[in-house]
């Protein structure tokens, strides 16, 4: 056994007098940490790079089978899924990754904002991470499209929808974008492109940087109140606390990313195993419009605010809030570079995060309900329910098929089966009388069409006296002159 | 300042070397931006051809239907991709109006129902008359229209690209519904 252990520090030894890379390496684990950041709140930047490794790794192995055109992408999927050994499982694990590392950044970049660990001297460590952060949404909008799907393919529309709001470029965009006139082949290989090379390629470049810069400038110290950043002292402190108590990185503070990066992984193969692979959903032929399409979980907010936005204001917004929102992250080091770092003395801070989280939530919440779309089956799923036909008149009951036939309920509920688009109808007679219904249901108006054209008379006067019947135990609404 | 190692020979070759690449690079450049620009550089409209979405009689007078082409430009690995849907409106006599299946507010498609002779899109909202009119919703503009003409027996448009704010299909916008003001 000793002469096992001498072979082996020899060949150790030959390698590193050629590579040289030990002593950085060794140098590079031990540097030192303030005490304080051994704390499970400082876990989150390694998480991310730990996801990032499992992304790449089933990345790969998904490229193996995985066929980049529009023809073949779809089926290549299911193949995955159905037909290959653990296809579905590398599947579900690459999904689920990426959603996990949407959140652990999110969460890391909360974490550095509320503990000021932005502030002088690692502005740039920000900056560089607002831009991990838009290329890790960039991997996930494009990994949406790679699943080439019937909502990867209308996904695509919303992309070239916004491409063509810009002003006199906006066609070349379009073009630019899709790689062609059309959502087809060339549009799947150039995402491919994207999400396979060009993403990737930023991405683990910027990596590098960022976690060059955190090693370079240390870990932030645990925030303290009243302990101002200022740049003309701040060096010294810190070299002056790290000589103090410093504690080496690993393996004193290492444990703890160690040991919450591997719960992580567990939690994404968790969700791979319980929930499974994420889509495909129907197949991309533009031809089958019986579909609605959504985003993925984490541009779910964007679809509600596409819905909820004054449309006038749509087109200014969509093309300029993006750039404000980027540019006011990247500023945010060099405006607030000193100063205060503890939440307790940045209530503004605080404010911020939780109503961006909050807002976020209640969006995509709105979104996966989506109210302000029309139900489109509802007319045909959904009969009218036998209470709302108990003890009406033949022409009251007409007036119900008609409810039934000219697709009312794709947005109006009754007895909440329905769109929720427009107003529900179970009490529609306790606020209107029956002139201000045949007005509206004649000349639509409040994101109401107008039926005018669609109703005769008699049905406009059957539906209008069904409704009537809408009031439950209260006083129908009458006219001042009645 | 005086040193005379700050004009070395070598000095003034590195600095002409640095030169020479930057040229060949820009030389290399212009085939690789024409390779990565070629989408963007054919003029508006040039995609465009005269397809056919089917026979007439699949389009009765008085009602709207959905009508198929394959767009005129592609690759074999389109696969599906390729196969368009529209909606055919015949008004009567031969008169047409043909709209593109893509919702004016965010591409998504646009469904016919004929007993409220709406179209509705699945999305945000959006609603559209018969006419191609916005009747509801976020739409900016009303359903985008193709040019027609009828060949024979055979419903014929001009199309072939995804038709958005700014690569419009090939008329005009529909007017908007009198009831809209």
């Amino acid at each position: 056994m000793p002469g096992l252990k001498q072979t082996g520090l020899n060949l150790y030894r030959w390698f590193d007098r050629r590579l040289g890379l030990a002593k950085p390496i060794t140098e590079a684990a031990e540097h030192p940490i303030p005490k304080s950041s051994s704390s499970w709140w400082y876990v989150f930047g390694s998480a991310a790079t730990v996801i990032l490794v499992l992304q790449v790794m089933t990345g790969i192995l998904l490229a193996l089978v995985y066929t980049p055109t529009a023809r073949d992408a779809w089926n290549s999927l299911n193949f995955l899924n159905h037909d290959l050994t653990l296809g579905w499982f590398l599947r579900a694990l690459h999904g689920w990754g990426s959603d996990f590392m949407i959140a652990i950044v999110l969460i890391h970049m909360a974490q550095v904002f509320m503990f000021g660990a932005y502030k002088f001297p690692r502005e740039l460590t920000w900056m560089v991470g607002v831009f991990l952060l838009l290329m890790t949404l960039a991997m996930a909008f494009t990994g949406q499209v790679l699943r080439f799907d019937q909502d990867a393919y209308w996904g695509l529309g919303i992309g070239a929808s916004i491409m063509g709001r810009v002003p006199w470029i906006g066609s070349k965009l379009v073009h630019f974008m899709l790689g062609g006139p059309i959502i087809g082949a060339t549009t799947v290989s150039r995402f491919f492109t994207l999400h396979v090379f060009v993403i990737p390629g930023i991405l683990i470049a910027l990596v590098g940087v960022h976690v060059w810069m955190v090693l370079r400038l240390g870990i932030n110290e645990w925030p303290m109140p009243g302990r101002l950043v200022r740049r003309s002292t701040y060096m010294q402190e810190y070299e002056a606390e790290i000589h103090k108590d410093g504690i080496p990185f690993v393996p004193d503070a290492a444990w703890k990313d160690a040991l919450f990066a591997a719960a992580i992984l567990l939690g994404i193969m968790a969700c791979a195993l319980f929930f499974g692979p994420i889509g495909p959903t129907g197949p991309p032929d533009p031809t089958i419009i019986q579909t609605v399409p959504k985003p993925d979980f984490p541009f779910l907010w964007i679809y509600a605010l596409f819905a909820l936005m004054p449309p006038k204001l749509e087109t200014p917004i969509l093309l300029i809030a993006p750039v404000v929102v980027i540019c006011i992250m990247l500023a945010l080091p060099l405006y607030a570079g000193e100063g205060e770092k503890h939440w307790s003395r940045r209530p503004v801070a605080v404010l911020m995060v939780t109503v961006i989280a909050v807002s976020l939530a209640i969006f995509t919440q709105l979104a996966s309900k989506a109210p302000w779309s029309p139900v489109m089956n509802a007319w045909s799923a959904d009969a009218v329910q036998p209470k709302f036909l108990k003890g009406r008149t033949p022409l009251e009951r007409h007036g119900a098929i008609v409810f039934q036939q000219m697709q009312c309920r794709n947005c109006h509920s009754l007895d909440g089966v329905g769109g929720q688009r427009g107003p529900e109808l179970d009490r529609v007679a306790t606020r209107m009388t029956e002139n201000q219904m045949i007005r509206q249901v004649l000349q639509g108006g409040g994101n109401m069409p107008a039926y005018g054209s669609a109703l005769s008379p008699q049905q406009t006067t059957a539906l209008v006296r069904f409704l009537e019947t809408m009031h439950g135990s209260e006083r129908p609404a009458q006219e001042n002159s009645q | 300042m005086n040193d005379p190692s700050e004009y070395s020979r070598r000095k003034f070759l590195f600095k002409i070397s640095l030169l020479v690449n930057g040229a060949v690079g820009a030389v290399l450049a212009v085939p690789v931006l024409g390779y990565v620009l070629g989408p963007i550089l054919k003029r508006n409209q040039s995609y465009n051809y005269w397809v056919p979405v089917g026979n007439l009689e699949q389009f009765p007078a008085g009602e709207t239907r959905m009508g198929q082409y394959r767009n005129p430009d592609g690759t074999p690995a389109d696969g599906q991709t390729r196969n368009l849907p529209c909606w055919v409106r015949h008004i009567a006599n031969n008169q047409f109006q043909v709209f593109a299946i893509n919702c004016a507010h965010m591409e998504c498609p646009v469904h016919w129902f004929p007993a409220s002779k709406l179209f509705m899109c699945p999305c945000h909202g959006g609603v559209y008359y018969e006419n191609g009119a916005v009747a509801a919703g976020p739409p900016p503009r009303g359903l985008y229209e193709y040019k027609y003409k009828v060949v024979g027996n055979q419903l014929m448009i001009w199309a072939g690209e995804l038709p958005t704010l700014s690569t419009e299909a090939s008329i005009a916008r529909p007017g908007r519904s009198p009831c809209q003001g």
